[in-house]
């Protein structure tokens, strides 16, 4: 199909649409137009209101599967811990950011619900990359990514978290999406 | 034939021109920060933001921390620059905005004796009215040339150099533009003007004349879209690159001043000035509230328009604004003079 307008043009060729020539008396007219459109654009923003989230004070609420700062689950009823120290998230570690020493349970030290328990439960936040693949890998979801994404601190050593500290319940609550949301 | 110099039938004494001068000089720099804030809230507000909220109450107190921010800045000189006559530019830029107040009018003739004698309501009611806002409208320039020049930085002079460029080719035109007004009112005194408002206000009949005025304006305040002495994405600065502290801060407070000046001729010459409902004495609240309308409106352009070009600068002005104005001017005196 040809453009009608441009007849020695083949069909692969389409004609460039062009505004009118600027300059001139109607030039300055339809800049006048223009000036008054774009001014009802930036008024329209004004009545709109801001649509800043104040940060600090205002958090965006992550996605149900926003792959933040780890967690370590414990079972709810008996309170034991649900990593066993299989070290497959270790092995399933792509950054090799995760450090597990296993130790055997004994009926005095009871610690999680198999016969061995992480005696040592390292993530290095500084090399972790967050793809999520220790979730992925873990038998007993005894490691699942949480919510938090505060994790600046100042010196590098105190990104290194331990057992204890994924364990316990994150300070920060970061607000979760709601469905349809 | 009665020339069209404003006359006055009254001697203020010095005391009361003191008075005024003072009262002027000092409410007009304590509306410098208030517009400041103004500006920014409401330019974010235009891009759908907050503007500064973090200091003092929403951020009252924002214009108070850049002013201690920029006192306390060192005030660098480079070593190609004239220092002196570094230091001479924002005195001139400055000097030249705010003596331009002076024939804004607040309010007309007051016979009330308030003061023990006859007084206006506006610093000094000079016979040659505008054209003392035009000779230091030119002046002011020289501010700007000057500190490019002086800086001894190739930014600061190409800055300089586009603002030289486009005060001359947009004070043709403002000047043009005002004619028209001049001509209906058979006076250059910005009261007599006022006073002829008295029935209609001239943006009636003198749209196309307000409407080159305003233009003018913008570009003579050099704000955007007509900024680009200061282009920071081209210039880095412009004419200020190597000014810092106060000496930047007074180029700065120029700028703002420069458009509460031409915000209140614009009031004066188009917006009737001082008339309004109400007793006389909201005369100045009227005159206030007329130069707000303006400052917003410099704020909102602000927020819409892109920066001009500079080829485009001079074509418009030199080809769509100067016949405009001229031939509002013709068309006017054909009127005038017929009718």
């Amino acid at each position: 199909m040809t453009d009608p307008s441009f007849p020695h043009l083949s069909k692969d060729v389409i004609a460039v649409q062009r505004g009118p020539e600027p300059g001139g008396v109607a030039g300055a007219y339809r800049a006048f137009g223009e000036t008054l459109r774009g001014m009802r654009t930036t008024f329209a923003r004004l009545v709109e209101g801001p649509v800043t989230i104040e940060y600090p004070e205002e958090k965006t609420p992550v996605y149900p599967r926003f792959r933040g700062r780890h967690k370590l689950h414990r079972f709810e009823d008996s309170g034991l811990e649900k990593c066993v120290g299989c070290s497959l998230c270790v092995a399933a570690c792509p950054a090799d950011c995760i450090r597990v020493v296993a130790a055997e349970n004994t009926p005095e030290h009871q610690v999680s619900a198999g016969e061995r328990y992480a005696a040592v439960y390292e993530i290095n936040l500084t090399r972790c990359i967050f793809c999520g693949y220790c979730e992925v890998a873990c038998p007993f979801d005894a490691i699942t990514m949480g919510n938090d994404y505060e994790l600046a601190d100042y010196t590098r050593s105190d990104l290194i978290f331990t057992k204890e500290m994924l364990l316990a319940d994150s300070l920060e609550k970061t607000p979760l999406r709601r469905e349809g949301e | 034939m009665t020339l069209p110099l404003a006359a006055t039938d009254f001697v203020e004494s010095t005391l009361i021109q003191v008075i005024k001068a003072l009262v002027i000089f000092v409410l007009v720099l304590q509306a410098v920060p208030l517009i400041l804030l103004l500006e920014r809230k409401l330019l974010g507000r235009f891009q759908a933001r907050h503007g500064p909220n973090r200091v003092g109450f929403h951020g009252l107190l924002q214009p108070l921390a850049d002013m201690i921010k920029l006192i306390s800045k060192e005030q660098s000189t480079p070593a190609t620059a004239v220092p002196w006559m570094m230091a001479l530019a924002p005195l001139i830029s400055i000097v030249t905005a705010v003596v331009t107040l002076a024939i804004v009018p607040f309010g007309d003739v007051r016979r009330d004796g308030l003061l023990g004698a006859d007084y206006g309501l506006y610093g000094i009611d000079v016979s040659i009215g505008i054209l003392f806002a035009f000779a230091f409208g030119a002046l002011a320039f020289y501010g700007l040339m000057l500190g490019g020049w002086a800086s001894g930085s190739k930014y600061s002079f190409l800055g300089s150099m586009r603002s030289a460029a486009q005060l001359i080719s947009y004070e043709v035109a403002l000047g043009l533009s005002l004619l028209g007004v001049v001509m209906m009112a058979g006076s250059l005194s910005l009261t007599d003007i006022v006073i002829a408002q008295d029935d209609v206000w001239y943006i009636l009949p003198q749209f196309v004349g307000f409407v080159v005025f305003m233009i003018a304006g913008f570009a003579e305040t050099n704000r955007p879209p007509f900024d680009l002495p200061e282009a920071e994405a081209e210039l880095v600065a412009g004419y200020n690159t190597e000014y810092g502290g106060m000496r930047f801060g007074s180029f700065f407070m120029a700028e703002y001043i420069n458009m509460i000046v031409i915000s209140g001729i614009a009031t004066a010459m188009f917006l009737g000035g001082w008339h309004g409902p109400g007793p006389g004495y909201l005369d100045p609240l009227w005159v206030v509230l007329k130069m707000l309308v303006f400052i917003v409106l410099f704020i909102w352009i602000r927020a819409t328009l892109p920066r001009l070009r500079y080829d485009q600068l001079m074509s418009f002005g030199w080809k769509v604004l100067l016949p405009l104005a001229t031939l509002n001017m013709l068309v006017t005196a054909v009127l005038v003079v017929t009718l």
